[in-house]
């Protein structure tokens, strides 16, 4: 390691330090766009003194949940640098990198659109990659044309490297055709599968040939057991594989894990099947780093939340959920956790910034339908309050029980207003709208700040 | 009265709240005492001229669009001489480009179109990205505004004398350059706009219902009752700011 490097980590680690203490957020990437901009070659060197290398995870959805996990599974017998909080540019890698000098494993998860140059600097030993739905299409263009940059990405991946890929994702699945080094995982319970293809469901027609697939099973969108009609090109045999899963409510979930070393069950604390799929990302990914069934076990056993995705905050006699909302495939397996126990009170916050998406139509993808006729109140917050409430309106709420409250404390507050003592508030708020709603709650000392984690 | 609505290829071309704008004209029909009756048309399904009062073609990805432009090429007479026949219709982004003459792709190609609205659509570089404000004179003297969301690659270019959907107050337009956006023929709107449309401009979802209702009735258009639309004001409003602090420039 050069001077050079050594004096640009130090000043960018000093800005981090600083932002914090000016109580300027996190800083959680302002040491590494300092660095990145400095010398972004650095990150290729930092990440080359890992000893034991790096795992990269991307995914439009499930990406810091599936990283939280496998860092659970994987930290405790060796030092990780993970960019926690979830800065998934290379900036934020070369946070983590700075932050963790001496770090065994590097664990990043990877913006979908980062991931060709973050494969070309951090040359990983894993790449796990579990799922590509719609999802801001004002910032990433087409679907397809993020799946032709992961195929080229694939391609430069070194020949040693392992591939991890979720095989119920057609085009996913796609990508480790003609590797040796892959673990393909996947979900194998039809009694959890959808009855239909969800409204404008991705990826839907063959790769191959264009036909439609069918499904013998449809379990989160178009992710499930596939196959084309006319040619015949299907989900390839899994070799990591959820089966035997019970869904309890917004409680969690319980499910046996087969893998290439044999089969575990695990308990896990967060509700859905999405999650399940997460813990089958993070489990494969492990595996391919070594770890044994048993450490993947109490891992996933042992996790509770990432960062604002699902929160249980108490206060006072009653209980905030929160489920972060952020493209139609994540809104809708959010929304699919409530069906079991539908929460009296919801309130539902859209922001249209640049995190969020500025384009709000995606919420018209949402299926929103099943819920409504049984909340007896929903709020409705944010920037976009009035669009939501139309959203919702349309979708069969009647207008009596809307109420629109654009600031995100004032709703959150009408929220708690509107809930009996005992009672659940569900939160449903896009990702600006859950930082806010998270400033606010710590601001009450009910949840520690970001970059510390976790529930107060 | 009942209301008989085409609605093109709704498997492939549903990208983002076309089933949205659908549901707000069954909705404002159904305020009014009218039923809006929607059939899916499929490839290769019927499409009779003189079978539906108002059309609707949505947006898809590139994939999806590909996958049904011969067939929409196909059925232009079709959809011709329905407009011409009084019928509504309303085509948004690819929809749109689809019943122009043809797309012209970066490598040359060229994939013909429906051939109802006079305008040809080239393969940008870049797509126009961003929040749009237009203004509308759909009859004279009224003008109105539209706001929406853009997101396209393509750049359109209207004929000469081919009639804008509107003049872009704030955002790229068409192509970016000429102003203008959209186009129509007769009671057949095109737009880039997509998203939910009508749900925040419910004057556009009015201005369509009574021209299907007056080809279902064959008497000549009515205005619509009034409704009380306070969240679509509002909803309007939000997004009509948008487009002045953050539309494209062009």
């Amino acid at each position: 390691m050069g001077v050079r490097l050594e004096l640009e980590t130090l000043a960018a680690r000093a800005v981090g330090t600083a932002s914090r203490a000016a109580g300027r957020g996190g800083g959680t990437t302002l040491p590494g766009k300092l660095l990145w901009k400095l010398d972004p070659g650095a990150v290729d060197e930092l990440a080359a003194e890992l000893s034991s290398g790096v795992a990269l995870v991307s995914a439009t959805n499930g990406k810091t949940t599936t990283t939280a996990m496998a860092a659970r599974i994987l930290g405790g017998g060796q030092r990780l640098a993970w960019n926690s909080a979830g800065a998934n540019l290379l900036s934020g890698l070369a946070s983590a990198l700075v932050a963790a000098r001496g770090a065994d494993l590097g664990l990043f998860e990877v913006d979908e659109a980062a991931l060709p140059e973050a494969i070309a600097r951090t040359r990983p030993r894993v790449v796990s990659l579990a799922n590509l739905f719609r999802d801001q299409l004002d910032r990433y263009g087409e679907l397809e044309i993020l799946a032709e940059r992961w195929r080229a990405a694939v391609k430069t991946l070194p020949p040693d490297a392992t591939l991890v890929v979720n095989a119920d994702d057609p085009v996913v699945g796609d990508l480790a055709e003609g590797r040796d080094r892959v673990l393909r995982f996947g979900l194998d319970d039809p009694r959890h599968a959808r009855p239909a293809l969800q409204h404008a469901a991705d990826s839907k027609y063959c790769l191959r040939c264009g036909a439609p697939y069918e499904y013998a099973a449809a379990y989160v969108g178009h992710l499930g057991d596939y196959r084309c009609p006319s040619c015949g090109h299907a989900r390839p045999p899994l070799d990591v594989v959820a089966r035997d899963v019970e869904l309890v409510g917004l409680t969690g979930s319980r499910f046996t894990l087969h893998g290439p070393e044999g089969e575990v069950v695990v308990e896990l604390s967060l509700p859905g099947l999405y999650n399940v799929y997460n813990a089958a990302a993070a489990s494969s990914l492990a595996f391919a780093l070594g770890a044994s069934p048993a450490e993947v076990r109490s891992g996933l056993e042992d996790f509770s939340a990432a960062f604002g995705r699902f929160e249980r905050i108490a206060t006072g006699t009653k209980t905030i959920i929160v489920l972060l909302i952020k493209n139609p495939a994540a809104a809708n397996e959010a929304l699919r956790t409530l069906e079991t126990g539908v929460p009296p009170v919801l309130v539902v916050a859209l922001n249209d910034a640049i995190a969020d998406g500025r384009d709000v139509s995606w919420i018209w993808d949402v299926d929103f339908e099943p819920l409504l006729p049984h909340v007896e109140r929903v709020v409705a917050s944010g920037d976009r309050a009035a669009e939501l409430g139309l959203r919702l309106v349309y979708g069969g709420l009647p207008e009596d029980r809307l109420e629109i409250v654009p600031g995100l404390e004032e709703a959150l507050d009408r929220g708690l207003g509107l809930v009996e003592a005992g009672t659940d508030l569900v939160v449903l708020p896009t990702y600006t709208a859950m930082l806010a709603l998270r400033d606010v709650l710590t601001r009450r000392r009910l949840v520690k700040p970001y970059w510390e984690g976790g529930p107060a | 009265m009942r209301i008989r609505v085409g609605h093109l290829y709704p498997d492939y071309l549903n990208i983002y709240a076309d089933r949205g704008n659908i549901a707000v004209l069954s909705r404002r029909a159904a305020l009014r005492g009218h039923e809006l009756v929607v059939d899916p048309i499929g490839v290769g399904g019927a499409l009779e001229p003189d079978a539906h009062d108002l059309l609707y073609v949505g947006g898809g990805q590139d994939r999806e669009q590909a996958a049904i432009a011969p067939d929409l090429a196909a059925r232009g007479d079709a959809i011709r001489e329905a407009v011409a026949g009084g019928a509504a219709l309303l085509a948004v982004c690819g929809g749109y480009q689809l019943l122009g003459r043809g797309y012209r792709g970066r490598d040359g190609s060229f994939m013909p179109g429906a051939g109802l609205f006079a305008h040809e659509t080239v393969a940008g570089e870049t797509r126009m990205i961003g929040d749009v404000l237009l203004e509308c004179e759909l009859d004279p003297g009224e003008r109105r505004l539209l706001a929406g969301f853009e997101n396209h690659a393509g750049r359109t270019l209207l004929d000469s004398g081919a009639e804008p959907l509107g003049r872009v107050v704030h955002g790229f337009g068409n192509d970016g350059e000429s102003g203008f956006e959209g186009c129509r023929v007769d009671s057949a709107l095109g737009t880039y706009l997509h998203g939910p449309l009508l749900p925040r401009n419910p004057w556009l979802a009015d201005w369509l219902l009574e021209r299907a209702l007056a080809h279902a009735t064959g008497e000549a258009s009515e205005r619509l009752a009034a409704l009380p639309d306070e969240l679509e004001e509002e909803a309007f409003r939000v997004a009509a700011g948008r487009a002045r602090v953050r539309g494209g420039r062009r």
